[in-house]
């Protein structure tokens, strides 16, 4: 039996909660102040919440908006989108976020990771990788949301910034994302054997079981998910959700090895 | 009034809010000596290094009046995370001394004694358990979690001053107190009702 981190991790474009396919066809779902709210009477583990349009856009991160969502969260935080500075890092970590998360930042910029690890501390620098098969079928680092490839393997580019001094790597799989297909576990494999940061895995959940097995096979430390937790199935309809402690107890915890 | 230390170490908003969340209205976060000593609670949240922590604290110039506030007139005081490691003697972390109102050491997690392959730091939620006859824990719900990130823990000279232990790959101290003084290694900011419950304790049993 082991306690594993089980986090709904909601992206935001344009204000409002949307979820993906494939990095795709973005479904709008709410306000996510609201969905924050109902997580934070489910008690959830931790939230992760990403605002796809910010980089997108060329804008910075919405510190108003962060800080009507600290305020509904009483569990740890972490935030991600448009940060290219470490004041902006220290603002939304002033705010009351846990971690910040970066994605084209680490890519472009990776002294700032370095920079938010040595003054925060690296267990609030996390940096989020976005992987995909190129048309050769090797996994590649992607940028821009999942529209660019980079010359990176993810193994690669994850040894880089836990060098960097990140604390975490969120994994996300463009492949599998709103797919309900399962996690990749060779993806999340090979990125957690090449590192020793927690990693956490994404995309593809489709059932509790999913994440033992990212864990007990994958060698993830901490799961995530979308659609599992914003949708009330595969047929999409929304319903903000999470399993109940006895739930994850029985149907997780206790198979972790 | 409830002052919640600030010597530029780590998040002070978020335990604010919880504060006010319980009813503590009068909380407030300061650096100044003048409005420390009027607190009738203190507050000493952290995260980071210790040295960092120590040096920071030296800097703000606070280390006398907390001194005198905390082991003089007995004003009672809640270290989180990082400021529950500065009230022991010291850190394996660093070479700067501690606080050392509390006899107790912080070491640094021993893999080598784990009963299971485990990353450190320890990041996460886990279970504790406590004497319920402690009022930091009075009405605390059934199965209490607690949320953590520390790659270093308490170890206390005497048993009687481990309030409440969890176990990481061994069972480690998870809050310390003696009297006046407790410091935990969890957030309780961020530990939804039972981190609520523990802050509600503190400001009505203190």
């Amino acid at each position: 039996m082991r306690r594993i981190r089980v986090i709904p991790i909601l992206l935001i474009q344009k204000g409002g909660l949307v979820k993906s396919i494939n990095f795709k066809n973005h479904n709008y779902i709410g306000d996510p102040i609201n969905a924050v709210k109902i997580f934070n009477d489910k008690e959830v583990d931790e939230i992760a919440i990403i605002d796809i349009s910010a980089t997108k856009e060329n804008r910075e991160p919405n510190i108003s908006q962060i800080s009507e969502i600290a305020g509904e969260a009483f569990m740890p935080l972490s935030y991600g989108g448009g940060i290219t500075t470490l004041n902006q890092v220290k603002t939304i970590l002033y705010e009351g976020a846990e971690k910040v998360i970066l994605n084209t930042s680490a890519l472009d910029n990776l002294r700032l990771v370095t920079q938010i690890a040595e003054q925060f501390g690296s267990q609030s620098a996390v940096v989020s990788i976005d992987v995909k098969k190129d048309w050769l079928g090797k996994y590649r680092v992607y940028r821009n949301n999942g529209k660019k490839k980079t010359s990176f393997a993810p193994e690669t580019f994850a040894k880089k910034v836990e060098e960097a001094g990140a604390g975490e790597i969120i994994l996300m799989s463009i492949d599998r994302d709103g797919t309900y297909k399962g996690f990749d576990l060779e993806l999340m494999k090979n990125v957690s054997d090449a590192v020793n940061i927690p990693v956490v895995a994404v995309g593809g959940a489709s059932q509790l079981n999913d994440f033992v097995e990212v864990v007990n096979v994958g060698g993830a430390s901490a799961v995530a998910a979308g659609s599992l937790f914003v949708y009330a199935s595969e047929q999409r309809g929304v319903m903000i959700n999470y399993p109940k402690q006895a739930r994850l107890m029985n149907a997780i915890f206790e198979k972790i090895i | 009034m409830l002052v919640i230390i600030d010597y530029k170490v780590g998040n002070l908003t978020s335990v604010q809010k919880m504060l006010k969340k319980v009813g503590c209205s009068d909380a407030v976060i300061s650096s100044d000596p003048e409005v420390i000593v009027k607190a009738s609670k203190l507050v000493l949240p952290g995260v980071g290094h210790f040295d960092y922590g120590m040096k920071q604290l030296k800097l703000s110039g606070l280390i006398d009046v907390l001194n005198t506030q905390v082991v003089e007139h007995k004003i009672p005081i809640l270290g989180i995370c990082l400021g529950a490691q500065l009230l022991t003697r010291g850190s394996e972390e660093g070479s700067e001394k501690g606080l050392g109102w509390i006899e107790a050491d912080t070491i640094l997690f021993d893999q080598s004694k784990f009963d299971q392959k485990l990353k450190i730091p320890h990041m996460g939620w886990s279970n504790v358990n406590f004497n319920s006859d402690i009022p930091l824990f009075k009405d605390m719900p059934l199965a209490s979690r607690f949320y953590f990130v520390h790659k270093y823990h308490m170890v206390c000279d005497e048993g009687a001053d481990n309030l409440v232990s969890a176990k990481y790959g061994y069972k480690f101290a998870a809050g310390i107190g003696k009297n006046n003084i407790i410091g935990v290694q969890f957030h309780p900011e961020k530990s939804h009702k039972f981190g609520m419950q523990l802050m509600r304790n503190f400001i009505t049993y203190y």
